[in-house]
C-alpha cells in the first residue's frame, strides 16, 4: 500500500594536501588540534582563500557525471552554533553551486535505472565533538575543520534500498576512481544520509520524510534504509503523521532515534558569503579536464565485456575498485593468458585472500608480474590448476618467489604420457573388483581412479591427461 | 617634534638629527600626561615600542633606512598585533593577545614603523562617536565634553592632539572621515580592495576598508603607498599596481572638474554651508571648475546600510562563543547556555543591537526584502556615482552633516547617530574610496571637507587635498589640548 | 517585529534578552526598519543586486601545505583546553 521515495545526500572528503580555505594540512590521524591553523579556528581577521585543487575535483566529478558546470558559483554561509564549527557558520554553496544536474546509472536484478542528480557542490568539513572523554564536558578536536568536501545530492527517485546501495556503490566507485577521495566510510570520508518518505501506492502527492544521519558502511545503508522504510509505515498505517526530523541510525541497536539538537527547525539564514568571490571556471579548463579524465567504471565495464569476452557478473566485480581492474589488465598485459580465466582466478583466489587479510590492491603481497608468471605455468600445464593455488598460497603469505617454488621444487607436473601409463596401469591391475563397477556403470568411481593416479604420483599429475588416459583404458 | 609630519620626521630620523628612541620616548611621555584628558588609547606598548626603537635605530647606525624608519604610529585596536592585547573596543575580546599580525600592521612593521599604542573604538567598530567602547568615551580634543566621531575616535583624536603623528583606522560607513572631520585631521578610506583585510577584525565584510589618519595630504599619500596592495590571503584584495602616492599627489596641480551633489546641500546646517561654499570659492580661485550634480540615492545609503552592515557583522560575529578564545561566561549549564552567557556578557548594547537586526534581515522570510533589496539599492547608487564620474574627476561635499556633538546627546537616539553617516556610507557601498580634511570651524569645533574619487583614484583625491593645504592652513590649527 | 520575534531572534543569535529589555530593544529594532523601510521608495525590480563593488573574480590558492602546529600559541591563554583538546559542557545528541 505504500511506496517509498528515498533520496540520498553524501558527502565526499576530497583528498587535497591543503583544506579548502586554509592551507593547513588535511592528512588523517594528527594529534588534536595540530593541524587547525588561525583560519580554521575562526580566529579573528582571518580570511578565506580558496583552493584551487578542490574546484579541479568538483569539475572533474561533474564532467563524470555528465552535469553542467556552473560558471561564477557562489559561496554562501550557513549559520549556526556548534562547538565544532569555530566561525558559527559553515562556508558551503547555495544558490549557484559548481555542478548542476548530472546521472548514475545503477543496475539492480539486472535491470537499469537512471537515477538523477540534482547538484553537487564545495562546503568545508566541521571539526569533530567527542563526548565520551570526559564524564561532564565534550571535547572538541579541529583538525578537520576546514577539510573539502564535496555535497552529492540526488533526486528522490529510489525506491527502495537495494536501488539505494547500488546508487551509493556507483558513487562511491567513481569518487575513488577519479582518485578524488579515497572513500572510506569508517574514516568518515564518504558519508551518507538518507531521506526518505513514504507514499500512497501510485500516488504522486510526496509524503513527509525523515533524514537519516550517520551511517557509515554500505551494509547499515540497507538496514537504516528498511528499518526506517517500516517505522514510517506503522505510523502511516494507524493513522498517524510522520514528523519531518533528523534522525540517527544506532547500528548496535539497528534502530533510528531522534536527534535532540535538531528537533527545532533550524533558520541557516544563508547568503553570499562576502569575503569570497564568484568562482569563474573558464572553457579551457573544463577541456583540460575532459582531456585528463581517466576511464570510468561503466566505459571499462563495456570495454571489459567486449575486448576480454568476460560476463557481466565478473566484470562488475573487476571493474569496482579502479586498482582491481588495473591489476587485471596487468597481469594479462604482454601475455598470451586467457583473460577469463585469469579473471576467475583474481576473482576466486586473489580476493579471497585479500578479503581475509583486508588489504586492498596496493598492499597485495603478489605483484601481477608475479600472478602472470603463475598463471602462464597453468596455461602451459607445467603445473596444475591445484599445483598453482599452492603455490599462489605460498607467494602471498610468505612472500616466495614462483620461479623458486616451480623451478627448484621440481613441482613440475608428470605430463609424460609414458610415465603416466605405467601408473594407470597399475592402479587397474589393483582394483580390478572397482574396475568391474566402474564399467557396469558406476561413472563415479573415475573420480577414485583418477585420486588414486594422483596419490602415486604425490598430486603432481595431470589432471587431464590422467583423465584422457584413464576413460580411455577403463573401456570395456 | 610632536608637531612635525610623518615627511618631516622622516628626513629627521634619516639625517640622525633625532633617534628613534628619542622620539619613541617623546611621544609616550606625552601620551602619558595628556591622554588621561581624552582616553584615545586603550594599550600603551611603550616596552615594546622601545624595543623596536631600538632596533631600528642600530640599523640606522649601520645604514640601513627603511622606508619609514622610526616613525611612531598608533594602530586602531581592530588590527591584530602579534604578541599585543587586541581587543576590538570590547569586552569580548579584553585579554585577547593576538597570535598572529594583521597584514597591514606587518607592512608598517617591515617599513621600519613604531607601534606605541592601540587606540580605543566604539565596540566591534560600530558606533559614529567612541561612546560604545568597553573602555571609556574618547573625548574631542577641541573640547573634550564632545565626541571625537567614531568608530575609530581614538585614532583621530591622538593625531589631533598630537600625541602621535600617524595612526590607522577603519571605515564602514564613514568610520575613518567622520572621525577626521570632527577633531580637524585627515583621513582616507582608500577604495574597496585597495587594502588588505587580514587581520582586521571583520564588523561588515564587504564594506569594511583599512586607512589612516595623518595631518596632511602628503603623509596620507606616504602611508597609503605602504599599506596598499594585493594581499593572497584576502581574497578581495585588488591586484592593481600600487602607484607611489606621495610622488602622485605632489605633481603639478592640473585643472579638475569637480561634481557636488545637490542633494549634499539639501537641508544642510547654515554654518556648515556657509564654510563648505567659503571652501568651494577658494578652490574655484585656484583652478578648479565645479559642477552640480546629482546623486539621487545616495541619502538612501543610510537605510540599505542599517542592513547589510548588521547583516555581515551578525555573522562575522558568530565566532565569538567563548569557546576558543575571548571572553567565556562562568557557570554555563550547557552549551547553549555557554554560547548565551559569554556573548550577552561579552557585548555592549549597541552590538547586540546590530546582530539582532542584522539576524533578523536575512531570516526566512525576510531576505529578499531586506537583504536583497539593500544590495539592490547598492547597485543604483553604486550606477549613480558611476555615471556621475563620467562627467567630473572628484565629487565635494561635507563630510558630516555638522560639527561634533556633546557626549551622552545621541547615544540614546540611534537613529539620529546613524543619520550623522549620511554623506559617508554611499561610498562604502559602492566601494569608491574617499578622503576627510579639515576645512573650518563651526563653534570652535572643526569641519571638515570631503573628497570622493571613482574606484582607484586615490592619487587625484590626493592631489587636491594637497594642493588644497598648499593655499589653506586648516590642517595646521591646534587644539589646546595638545600643550602649545 | 514583535516579542515573540525577537524572542526567536536573540535565541538564534545567541543573545540572551531580559524581559525588561525587550520592550526597549523592540522599540529601536521598530524605529531602524522605519528607516530600512525608506528603501521600498525606490524601484529595483530590474536591478541585479550587487554581489561585490568590484566585480572581481576568486583567486585560487595551490593546495599546498604552508601551515605548521601552532596549537600551543592558539591555546596560550586559554585554560579551557586539556591535552589539546577545547572542552566545553557535555553535548547530548
Amino acid at each position: 500500500m505504500w511506496e517509498s521515495v528515498i533520496g540520498l545526500e553524501i558527502h565526499v572528503q576530497l583528498n587535497t594536501k591543503s583544506k579548502i580555505f586554509s592551507p593547513a594540512s588535511t592528512s588523517f590521524g594528527a594529534p588534536q588540534n595540530t593541524q587547525a591553523c588561525a583560519i580554521d579556528l575562526g580566529m579573528p581577521g582571518v580570511l578565506p582563500v580558496l583552493n584551487e585543487e578542490a574546484v579541479i575535483m568538483a569539475v572533474k566529478f561533474g564532467i563524470a557525471v555528465g552535469s553542467k558546470i556552473l560558471d561564477n558559483s557562489i559561496f554562501a554561509r550557513k549559520n549556526y552554533f556548534y562547538p565544532d564549527l569555530p566561525k558559527g557558520y559553515q562556508i558551503s554553496q547555495y544558490e549557484i553551486p559548481i555542478v548542476s544536474g548530472g546521472t548514475m546509472e545503477i543496475i539492480t536484478n539486472g535491470k537499469s535505472k537512471i537515477i538523477n542528480l540534482t547538484r553537487a557542490h564545495l562546503e568545508e568539513d566541521a571539526g569533530k565533538s567527542i563526548h565520551d572523554l570526559y564524564p561532564n564536558e565534550s571535547a572538541i578536536d579541529l583538525n578537520r575543520a576546514g577539510t573539502p568536501l564535496i555535497e552529492i545530492v540526488s533526486e528522490p527517485e529510489m525506491e527502495n534500498a537495494e536501488e539505494a546501495v547500488q546508487y551509493l556503490k556507483n558513487i562511491h566507485s567513481l569518487v575513488r576512481y577519479l582518485g578524488i577521495s579515497d572513500g572510506n566510510m569508517q574514516e568518515g570520508s564518504f558519508r551518507c544520509d538518507a531521506n526518505i518518505s513514504l507514499k500512497k501506492k501510485g500516488s504522486t502527492k510526496l509524503g513527509t520524510r525523515a533524514e537519516i544521519k550517520n551511517i557509515n558502511s554500505f551494509k547499515y545503508v540497507e538496514s537504516a534504509i528498511n528499518h526506517e522504510i517500516e517505522r514510517q509505515a506503522v505510523i502511516l498505517d494507524r493513522g498517524d503523521s510522520v514528523v519531518q526530523e533528523t534522525r540517527l541510525y544506532d547500528p548496535s541497536k539497528d534502530e533510528t532515534r531522534s536527534m535532540r539538537s535538531k528537533v527545532e527547525a533550524n533558520d541557516y539564514r544563508y547568503f553570499p558569503d562576502p569575503d569570497l568571490l564568484p568562482v569563474s571556471i573558464s572553457q579551457d579548463l573544463i577541456k583540460d579536464i575532459k582531456n585528463n579524465m581517466p576511464e570510468l567504471p561503466s566505459a571499462k565495464k563495456i570495454r571489459f565485456i567486449s575486448q576480454y569476452g568476460l560476463n557481466e557478473y565478473d566484470t562488475v566485480i573487476l571493474v569496482s575498485d579502479r586498482e582491481l581492474s588495473e591489476y587485471f589488465e596487468s597481469t594479462l598485459k604482454d601475455s598470451d593468458l586467457n583473460p577469463k580465466m585469469t579473471a576467475n582466478w583474481i576473482i576466486t583466489e586473489v580476493l579471497a585472500l585479500a578479503k581475509k587479510a583486508y588489504l586492498s590492491v596496493k598492499d597485495y603481497p603478489v605483484s601481477s608480474e608475479d600472478l602472470t608468471y603463475l598463471l602462464l605455468n597453468v596455461t602451459n600445464e607445467t603445473i596444475s590448476s591445484k599445483q598453482a593455488k599452492d603455490v599462489f598460497e605460498r607467494m602471498w603469505d610468505n612472500k616466495e618467489n614462483p620461479r623458486d617454488i616451480i623451478e627448484n621444487e621440481g613441482m613440475k607436473q608428470i605430463s609424460d604420457i609414458g610415465e603416466l601409463n605405467k601408473i594407470v596401469d597399475n592402479i587397474i591391475k589393483n582394483n580390478y573388483k572397482s574396475v568391474e563397477e566402474y564399467q557396469s556403470g558406476k561413472d563415479k568411481l573415475l573420480g577414485f581412479f583418477v585420486g588414486q593416479v594422483m596419490k602415486e604420483t604425490q598430486g603432481q599429475g595431470n589432471p587431464k591427461i590422467i583423465n584422457q588416459l584413464l576413460k580411455e583404458k577403463l573401456k570395456k | 617634534m610632536h608637531n612635525k609630519t610623518v615627511s618631516e620626521l622622516k628626513k629627521d630620523l634619516k639625517n640622525k638629527k633625532i633617534s628613534s628612541v628619542e622620539l619613541t620616548n617623546h611621544f609616550v611621555d606625552r601620551i602619558k600626561s595628556i591622554d588621561s584628558q581624552l582616553n584615545s588609547f586603550i594599550s600603551l606598548t611603550e616596552e615594546y615600542a622601545i624595543a623596536q626603537a631600538k632596533k631600528i635605530d642600530l640599523e640606522i647606525s649601520k645604514g640601513k633606512i627603511r622606508p619609514l624608519a622610526g616613525i611612531p604610529l598608533a594602530q586602531k585596536d581592530i588590527f591584530c598585533t602579534k604578541g599585543l592585547r587586541t581587543t576590538c573596543g570590547s569586552k569580548m575580546l579584553e585579554n585577547f593577545i593576538s597570535p598572529y599580525d594583521a597584514t597591514v600592521v606587518e607592512k608598517l612593521n617591515d617599513a621600519g614603523m613604531v607601534i606605541i599604542g592601540k587606540t580605543n573604538m566604539d565596540e566591534f567598530a560600530m558606533g559614529s562617536s567612541n561612546e560604545t567602547s568597553y573602555f571609556g568615551d574618547v573625548k574631542n580634543p577641541w573640547n573634550t565634553e564632545y565626541v571625537p566621531g567614531g568608530s575609530s575616535g581614538g585614532s583621530a583624536a591622538s593625531v589631533a592632539a598630537r600625541l602621535i603623528p600617524c595612526s590607522t583606522g577603519t571605515d564602514t560607513g564613514g568610520s575613518i572621515r567622520q572621525p577626521a572631520s570632527l577633531t580637524g585631521v585627515c583621513g582616507i578610506k582608500p577604495t574597496y580592495g585597495r587594502v588588505s583585510r587580514y587581520g582586521m577584525i571583520a564588523f561588515a565584510s564587504s564594506l569594511d576598508q583599512a586607512g589612516v589618519f595623518t595631518r596632511t595630504a602628503e603623509d596620507c599619500a606616504i602611508l597609503l603607498t605602504h599599506i596598499s596592495g594585493y594581499d593572497p590571503k584576502d581574497s578581495t584584495s585588488s591586484r592593481k599596481n600600487v602607484p607611489d602616492y606621495e610622488k602622485e599627489c605632489k605633481q603639478k596641480f592640473t585643472s579638475m572638474t569637480i561634481g557636488i551633489p545637490v542633494e549634499f546641500l539639501e537641508d544642510l546646517d547654515d554654518t556648515v554651508k556657509e564654510v563648505f561654499e567659503e571652501n568651494i570659492k577658494v578652490l574655484e580661485k585656484n583652478g578648479c571648475k565645479f559642477k552640480k550634480i546629482s546623486l539621487k540615492s545616495s541619502k538612501l545609503g543610510v537605510s540599505a546600510y542599517q542592513v547589510v552592515a548588521p547583516a555581515e557583522c551578525s555573522s562575522n560575529l558568530s565566532r565569538f562563543d567563548g569557546v576558543r578564545f575571548g571572553h567565556r561566561a562562568n557557570n554555563a549549564k550547557n552549551i547553549d547556555d555557554l554560547y548565551k552567557k559569554s556573548r550577552s556578557e561579552g557585548f555592549g548594547q549597541e552590538v547586540k543591537r546590530r546582530i539582532l537586526i542584522g539576524t533578523y534581515a536575512l531570516s526566512a522570510g525576510y531576505y529578499d526584502a531586506y537583504y536583497l533589496k539593500a544590495q539592490k539599492i547598492r547597485q543604483v547608487i553604486s550606477n549613480e556615482f558611476a555615471a556621475a564620474f563620467k562627467e567630473v574627476d572628484l565629487i565635494l561635499g561635507p563630510t558630516a552633516p555638522d560639527c561634533a556633538f556633546k557626549i551622552g546627546e545621541k547615544v540614546n537616539d540611534p537613529i539620529a547617530m546613524y543619520l550623522s553617516d549620511v554623506f559617508t556610507v554611499s561610498t562604502n557601498l559602492a566601494g569608491l574610496p574617499a578622503m576627510s580634511l579639515p576645512m573650518g570651524f563651526k563653534n570652535s569645533l572643526p569641519l571638515g571637507l570631503q573628497i570622493i574619487g571613482n574606484h582607484f583614484d586615490e592619487a587625484k583625491i590626493l592631489s587636491l587635498a594637497h594642493h588644497y593645504q598648499q593655499i589653506t592652513d586648516w590642517h595646521t590649527k591646534k587644539p589646546k589640548v595638545s600643550g602649545d | 517585529m514583535n516579542k515573540e520575534t525577537i524572542i526567536k531572534i536573540s535565541d538564534l543569535a545567541k543573545i540572551d534578552i531580559k524581559d525588561d529589555q525587550i520592550d526597549d530593544i523592540l522599540t529601536s529594532l521598530e524605529k531602524i526598519l522605519n528607516l530600512v523601510d525608506e528603501m521600498n521608495s525606490v524601484d529595483t525590480d530590474s536591478v541585479t543586486p550587487m554581489s561585490h563593488p568590484l566585480n572581481l573574480k576568486q583567486e585560487l590558492r595551490k593546495d599546498i601545505v604552508e601551515a605548521s602546529n601552532e596549537r600551543e600559541l592558539f591555546q596560550k591563554n586559554n585554560k579551557h583546553t586539556d591535552n589539546g583538546y577545547y572542552i566545553v559542557p557535555k553535548i547530548i545528541d
